[in-house]
């Protein structure tokens, strides 16, 4: 079984009287590759830098392996940083770049030379060692960054938003790229990212954060299909959160839910129910059925858009009670030419046992609702 | 009508600009001893320049102490602006409107204050007077130079240093000083040449211990324009052109 590497405990950090982090907990553990998904403002990237001694911490402690690394200043933490904009020397070229730390540790030439050569070639830029940055393009800028952080065999790398500058095809490459090197070097990997989309294709773990706190810690998939809590439901992929009341317990494990006038029967979840309680029915737009207006099941609505996405076919459908509903269906290779008008009325269901039920929160005032939007 | 306008009219101002510099040159290598008649070729004026001891000397000292004063402000300077980028402290604003102050207040108040200073403290007026007078209005000249430099630079790199193992020390010489290093030799040599052709502060605190080139130049035209003078003009001319390429070249290198 995996290890813990890093520990994090009680973690506090403030900035001119603003709480960033509050009394944080987290381990990572040895090998793996997680990921702090968050909006901006969330904290993710404090935490990043109070691992890599940046910043210090106003509370708790921070322990590598059980040394405590809480007031080490980065030169001696066996950790390295790839930064968000590079952060490349303007005035060495790509060799002295990655050679940098490794002169730090007076490596001898030939070494440095060899290990610099294999790093590079692991980048695929081995003829590029005699430029200087300016020279080269984002994405070669990005994986000179990279070199330069695993060129010293560090225990964890630590990646602030690394792709956030590169367009969208290249980012793809490099995040498959980033879980090849992952692999091969056996690294644990901490990703800082507002991206979901990458979150969710890179990691093995994702912590979402808010507000300097850790929503929910779990793998892409439980995340992703069983959120923790309503900001993570809406943060993580798109979402239909439909209001649904509690008709009644029932004894085996089911509960009864009344959503837009249907009786559905649900599994029981893990938080407290009561009868005539409201709470939320969150469906993915891939888990919504859009059936024919004939359909005895499903609630009545009016297509109001249609975007066309290649594989998929997404659709915005209002309900009669001005309901919202995200629809996302595969195209069914008996029917190619499957496509809605604007305004073509249909009904909407889904298929029981894809739904996740919420409790209902008590939203804070201005908060973003999209609920009964 | 509408295309030899515009070009006439530059013609006109670069006449303007550069018309006395080439009259200034042109006869330094007159022969005639008049500075309105044309007597042929010669280097008559440059060597009895070479050949006027006194002329030579002042323009030794003149060299030796626009290059110490370039030298002391830059260090001085750099310090300062790395401290204004880096740290906050209490009266970082004072401090930085002081710079200001002495860049913007009149040279002649500088001068007799500067003067004031150096009679109260019975500084003998010469060398060490004019260093002192010279570092302080090249000071912010550098300071503001090369904190406009550090305004530009990336937060990231000293951390990317540190992050790879270097001390605060080691990160200031390997990544700080180079990525500002341009910004220092813009500084110096702009104090360099403010030093260099400074007359009024320079007026106020020399002493007859420390000739220096413009003032020697000034007591020369106070008697009649020699054209001895054309040709140290020409010379000063030629050396701040060698120095504007230097400069040039420097930067356009460190870019690449």
């Amino acid at each position: 079984m995996k290890q813990t590497l890093l520990s994090l405990s009680n973690l506090s950090k403030q900035f001119d009287g603003k709480t960033v982090l509050d009394s944080l907990d987290l381990d990572i553990l040895d090998g793996e590759f997680i990921t702090l998904l968050g909006p901006s403002g969330c904290g993710k990237t404090t935490l990043l830098r109070l691992m890599a001694g940046f910043e210090h911490p106003d509370g708790g402690t921070i322990t590598l392996a059980s040394q405590d690394l809480t007031h080490t200043p980065p030169e001696h933490r066996p950790l390295n940083t790839v930064f968000q904009n590079y952060a490349l020397f303007p005035h060495m070229s790509v060799f002295d770049n990655v050679a940098y730390g490794l002169k730090m540790e007076k490596r001898p030439k030939e070494e440095i030379r060899e290990r610099v050569q294999e790093a590079l070639a692991m980048v695929q830029l081995q003829d590029f060692a005699r430029r200087k940055p300016h020279q080269l393009s984002g994405g070669q800028q990005q994986r000179v960054a990279i070199a330069r952080a695993v060129v010293k065999r560090p225990r964890m790398l630590l990646l602030d938003e690394p792709l956030s500058a590169l367009d969208y095809k290249l980012r793809r490459t490099m995040q498959v790229e980033l879980k090849r090197l992952q692999r091969e070097l056996g690294i644990t990997f901490v990703f800082v990212t507002h991206d979901q989309e990458e979150a969710l294709s890179m990691s093995d773990r994702v912590a979402v954060m808010k507000d300097g706190e850790i929503q929910q810690l779990g793998t892409p998939r439980e995340v992703y299909e069983r959120p923790a809590n309503l900001f993570t439901a809406r943060f993580v992929g798109e979402t239909n959160l439909f209001p649904g009341l509690v008709e009644k317990t029932n004894g085996d494990d089911t509960v009864t839910v009344d959503v837009f006038g249907l009786k559905r029967t649900f599994a029981k979840p893990d938080f407290p129910l009561r009868d005539g309680q409201s709470l939320h029915v969150l469906l993915r737009p891939e888990d919504i059925r859009v059936l024919s207006p004939e359909a005895s099941d499903g609630v009545s609505g009016k297509v109001v858009e249609r975007n066309y996405k290649g594989s998929t076919l997404d659709s915005v459908i209002h309900l009669d009670d001005g309901t919202e509903v995200l629809a996302s269906e595969f195209f069914d290779e008996d029917d190619p030419a499957f496509d809605y008008r604007l305004g073509e009325p249909v009904r909407v269901s889904w298929v029981d046992g894809w739904e996740w039920l919420l409790p209902e929160e008590a939203s804070p005032v201005g908060e973003e609702t999209n609920v009964d939007a | 009508m509408t295309r030899w306008l515009p070009r006439t009219y530059l013609t006109l101002v670069y006449l303007l600009l550069y018309a006395p510099i080439a009259v200034l040159v042109v006869f330094s290598f007159n022969d005639s001893r008049t500075g309105y008649e044309w007597g042929g070729l010669s280097w008559r004026w440059y060597e009895s320049l070479f050949n006027n001891r006194a002329m030579v000397e002042a323009m030794w000292n003149s060299l030796w102490l626009a290059l110490s004063a370039a030298t002391i402000s830059t260090l001085i300077g750099a310090l300062t602006a790395l401290a204004l980028h880096r740290y906050r402290f209490r009266g970082k604003k004072a401090l930085n409107g002081m710079l200001f102050v002495v860049m913007m207040s009149p040279e002649i108040v500088l001068a007799i204050s500067l003067l004031a200073l150096f009679l109260l403290v019975g500084l003998q007026l010469g060398y060490v007077s004019l260093l002192l007078a010279h570092v302080t209005f090249c000071l912010p000249f550098v300071v503001i130079t090369v904190m406009a430099r550090l305004s530009g630079f990336d937060e990231r790199l000293p951390e990317a240093a540190r992050d790879l193992g270097a001390s605060d020390f080691t990160m200031t010489r390997t990544v700080l000083i180079p990525v500002i290093m341009p910004a220092l030799l813009a500084g110096w040599l702009l104090g360099f040449t403010l030093s260099l052709d400074d007359v009024v502060v320079s007026t106020f605190v020399s002493g007859p211990s420390y000739e220096i080139l413009p003032l020697r130049i000034y007591s020369m035209v106070r008697v009649g324009l020699k054209p001895e003078v054309n040709a140290l003009g020409t010379l000063l001319l030629m050396f701040s052109m060698v120095m504007l390429i230097m400069s040039q070249w420097i930067l356009t290198r460190s870019k690449q």
